[in-house]
């Protein structure tokens, strides 16, 4: 949020429609994304009540739990919905290609593409971390065996969702989220949470203004919300009957009608979300990805490469229920490293990503008035290149006479500010520029701005930070609880008795 | 007052507040309206039908169910399993404890007692016994110098909210040990790995605060120290997927501050009344079987004759929020409250607008602003029509 986001808000309400807060995509959206819509039993914790999950607009699959509170039919569905992540998965595991890693990394193979699964919300992205929580320790022998995919689901859910936090990630996306990072309706925050009016802002349908189409939305009776949690009044007036029949049913005709009965209930309330999940995908193609998109999704498809080889080589061993010291600090500095690095490609990507910053002051746009491109320095040991450039701006110009900037046009190349001259409305900025002009003294074409150039200079700087290195876990220091012999998982047996 | 409170809800029985209507009281500290309309304890869900925007307050019944199912499992076998997750899960030393139900000893009768937090109800003559019987029970454990833990299921207390007493029968018991009393509040969502979702958490701590608050005050009321009673309160939900107990302490200090301030300005309730038109009223004028019957643009122009403080986090929290929402269409403060800090506090939609484009000229306390929009809505202007091209001619 920003009074740039704010403003854009208020546009939307006077407009009637959403307004642009991007001008390029900021997420990946892949060809064959896996659309997944989770609904959960109120009250239970995480108990699956019934799923809509597929890679084919006109052919998503309906999966039931018709007694959610029933510990086996849980785990059926857990090995249900195996089968359609598993098989997804497994379909992006055949094509490698070898990718280099940073400077001086070894080059590795890589598969080309990666699964991308899309949930209506943050709260499904939740239901995937839990799932994963409630499957990923149980085991295919013993007492209460489950069958061997559970387990791996687990695992790969853990997966999805973990990368969910990495800022720029897109293996796993919330389509509100999405939505909200490209466009600001004339509504709050609060009220975007519901992906059905939140479409309706954004695409209104025709004839109807985006507050209207919102309105409707908000009737759960036509737009079901978009889980994981159900309509308290579905539930009560439709839902319990429905499962009640299905209890009572006297033979298996009986029960297999109250089933098919069931069924299309709840397919009444998947199949809203699941026309808005294919609708919001298309509005996001409708964009041109940003230019570092391609990039953070390489990164999606490294962690994806990486974790996919663990469990091949069976490696993988359930992820922790909480991390321990050394893995807690190498995520938190993977974490800190993806923010920072998202934070400047967005806005290198988008001018009005940027534009936010030029209202903070940290950066500035404006027209070159004057430019010296063969300008040469002989003030040190050698004769360098060092061109100037007028910039004449409008923008606030907190910066102090010394400051490295960047732009976006041309981000090897810095620059520095050598002269301010404040007018009444605008300020005159002279640039020294430094690289990216190859090594001889005559710029090649286009590499300085010429007059007439709008540009825009931001302290943003894109650095490479190279990762930093952490002890083995078994070196954990003392300080930090020293090396942990790992706990015991034994759940299994958990009392779910009502 | 009382009389006037009586005169603006009109000839139903009062609502009685639940900890978690006192608790949503926090949330909106600025709103008159709601000030208003509950401590008279106006029924502002039939209200807002009536204005033409229900409230969506339906819970679920798995949810209440579940709830109810988790507080049976908890307190079964006089709290057994209560007492095994205070032992292992807060060390807590508690030899024996013996349970004392409020309920079941037939001071509080099952149809009084709610039960389910937040179904909020109609003032029972039940509580007044129930409140009665607690402060008995209370009073009898400290003036014997009770030695062992005691639990006290179902106890029915009270606070002062805007000069009347309002029952609380939260869903939580007192544990007594050491010559001090804690709260035990219950919950039903879960506690996965040691972590539950924040929101619901501190839902649970401000609602628990209620509680520590109406204890303090019962306390009081039989002359014994208030701070016997912890403020920190131990909550009890279900352990990772199961129904097991697990036991969590949370420091409620902030929201019993928070809570006791509220509850202070609620009190000056007067000065507020005073204000309003002397026939203002709430009263729907039912008909026998219940069918209202007074125009609703005469109860909205009633509640209008209120200022409320609308913001939307009001939709979750208030029964007639889809009401304040219509009439705020057009501000900024219907967008978030966030937005409206980023917009400078400008109060419209229409003269953020005009602000922007250099239409409106500002009032001198607004020039700053001004200036802020007008810069957000140049750079906004060149930034799409620049749409992620760099370094080509200036679009204007």
């Amino acid at each position: 949020m920003s009074t740039l986001t704010a403003l854009a808000r208020v546009q939307a309400v006077a407009a009637g429609v959403a307004q642009p807060i991007a001008t390029v995509r900021h997420v990946h959206v892949a060809d064959h994304p896996l659309v997944f819509i989770p609904l959960t039993l109120a009250g239970e914790a995480n108990a699956p009540l019934a799923a809509m999950i597929g890679t084919d607009p006109t052919a998503p699959r309906l999966l039931v739990v018709p007694e959610p509170r029933n510990r086996d039919e849980r785990f059926a569905f857990a090995a249900d919905l195996a089968t359609d992540f598993l098989s997804y998965i497994d379909g992006h595991c055949r094509e490698t290609e070898v990718v280099e890693r940073g400077p001086g990394g070894e080059p590795r193979p890589c598969y080309r593409d990666a699964p991308q699964v899309w949930v209506p919300n943050r709260e499904g992205i939740a239901f995937v971390r839990l799932l994963g929580r409630f499957t990923r320790f149980r085991r295919a022998e013993g007492p209460h065996a489950v069958h061997p995919s559970v387990p791996l689901l687990g695992q790969w859910l853990t997966f999805l969702a973990d990368r969910a936090e990495f800022p720029g990630s897109s293996l796993l996306v919330a389509m509100t989220e999405a939505l909200a990072l490209h466009w600001a309706t004339g509504q709050s925050a609060t009220e975007d949470r519901n992906l059905a009016a939140l479409l309706g802002w954004i695409d209104p349908p025709p004839g109807l203004s985006g507050a209207q189409a919102a309105a409707l939305a908000e009737d759960p009776a036509i737009w079901p919300p978009a889980g994981p949690r159900t309509d308290p009044e579905f539930d009560n007036a439709r839902l319990a009957p429905a499962i009640a029949a299905y209890h009572e049913a006297p033979d298996e005709p009986a029960r297999r009608q109250a089933y098919a009965v069931l069924a299309e209930l709840l397919r009444s309330q998947l199949a809203p979300t699941w026309e808005l999940m294919w609708r919001g995908l298309a509005l996001l193609r409708r964009l041109a990805p940003g230019a570092h998109v391609p990039d953070r999704w390489a990164a999606d498809r490294m962690a994806f490469t990486e974790f996919a080889d663990s469990v091949r080589t069976g490696q993988a061993r359930p992820q922790p229920r909480r991390d321990g010291a050394v893995a807690a600090a190498r995520r938190l500095h993977r974490l800190e490293r993806a923010q920072a690095a998202y934070v400047v490609q967005r806005a290198y990507d988008d001018p009005l990503v940027m534009a936010e910053y030029r209202l903070t002051g940290e950066a500035f746009a404006g027209t070159v008035t004057h430019a010296e491109p063969n300008r040469v320095s002989d003030s040190g040991k050698k004769r360098v290149l060092r061109p100037r450039i007028v910039v004449v701006t409008e923008d606030w110009m907190p910066l102090p006479l010394g400051t490295v900037v960047y732009s976006p046009a041309r981000p090897s190349q810095r620059a520095t500010m050598v002269r301010l001259h404040r007018t009444d409305a605008t300020t005159e900025v002279e640039l020294e520029l430094a690289g990216g002009m190859g090594r001889s003294l005559t710029p090649p074409p286009g590499s300085v701005p010429a007059v007439g150039e709008w540009v825009t200079y931001t302290t943003l700087a894109h650095e490479y930070r190279p990762e930093a290195t952490f002890p083995a876990p078994e070196e954990t220091p003392w300080t930090h609880g020293g090396p942990s012999d790992g706990e015991p998982e034994e759940d299994a047996a958990e009392d779910w008795a009502r | 007052m009382r009389e006037r409170l009586a005169r603006l809800r009109g000839p139903l029985p009062p609502r009685q507040p639940t900890a978690r209507t006192i608790a949503a009281l926090t949330r909106n500290p600025g709103c008159r309206r709601r000030a208003v309309l509950d401590s008279a304890g106006v029924d502002k869900q039939r209200l807002a039908a009536r204005l033409g925007f229900p409230a969506r307050v339906g819970q679920s019944r798995f949810a209440l169910a579940r709830s109810a199912a988790f507080a049976a499992r908890v307190t079964a076998d006089g709290g057994a399993e209560l007492v095994r997750a205070l032992r292992e899960r807060l060390g807590l030393d508690l030899p024996e404890v013996r349970y004392v139900d409020l309920r079941a000893e037939g001071a509080v009768s099952d149809a009084d007692a709610t039960g389910v937090a937040g179904a909020g109800g109609e003032r029972s003559a039940g509580a007044e016994e129930g409140y009665r019987a607690t402060r008995a029970t209370i009073s009898r454990l400290l003036g014997r110098g009770e030695r062992g833990a005691v639990l006290v299921a179902h106890p029915v207390m009270a606070l002062e909210v805007a000069g009347q007493p309002w029952y609380v029968e939260p869903e939580a018991l007192l544990l007594y040990a050491e010559g001090r009393f804690r709260v035990i509040a219950l919950k039903s969502f879960a506690i996965i790995d040691g972590h539950a979702d924040a929101a619901q958490v501190s839902a649970a701590a401000i609602e628990s605060a209620v509680s520590v608050l109406a204890a303090r005050h019962l306390l009081d009321d039989i002359g014994h120290d208030a701070q016997l009673v912890s403020p920190e309160v131990v909550l009890v939900c279900p352990r990772d997927f199961s129904i097991d107990p697990t036991a969590a302490v949370l420091d409620c200090r902030t929201q019993l501050a928070t809570l006791r301030r509220h509850l202070a300005r609620l009190a000056r309730i007067e000065a507020l009344l005073a204000a309003l038109p002397p026939d203002l009223t709430f009263d729907l004028a039912l008909t026998a079987d219940g069918a209202p019957t007074r125009p609703p643009e005469e109860l909205a122009a009633a509640v209008r004759a209120i200022d409320a403080r609308y913001t939307p986090e009001c939709l979750e929290t208030c029964d007639i929020a889809y009401f304040c929402r219509h009439e705020a269409a057009g501000t900024t403060a219907a967008l978030g409250r966030a937005v409206q800090e980023h917009l400078g506090g400008v109060e419209t939609v229409a003269a953020v607008l005009g602000l922007a484009d250099g239409s409106l000229l500002p009032p001198e306390e607004q020039k700053e602003v001004a200036e802020l929009l007008r810069t957000a809505h140049r750079v906004r202007a060149e930034a799409l029509a620049a749409a992620g091209v760099f370094g080509e001619e200036r679009p204007r």
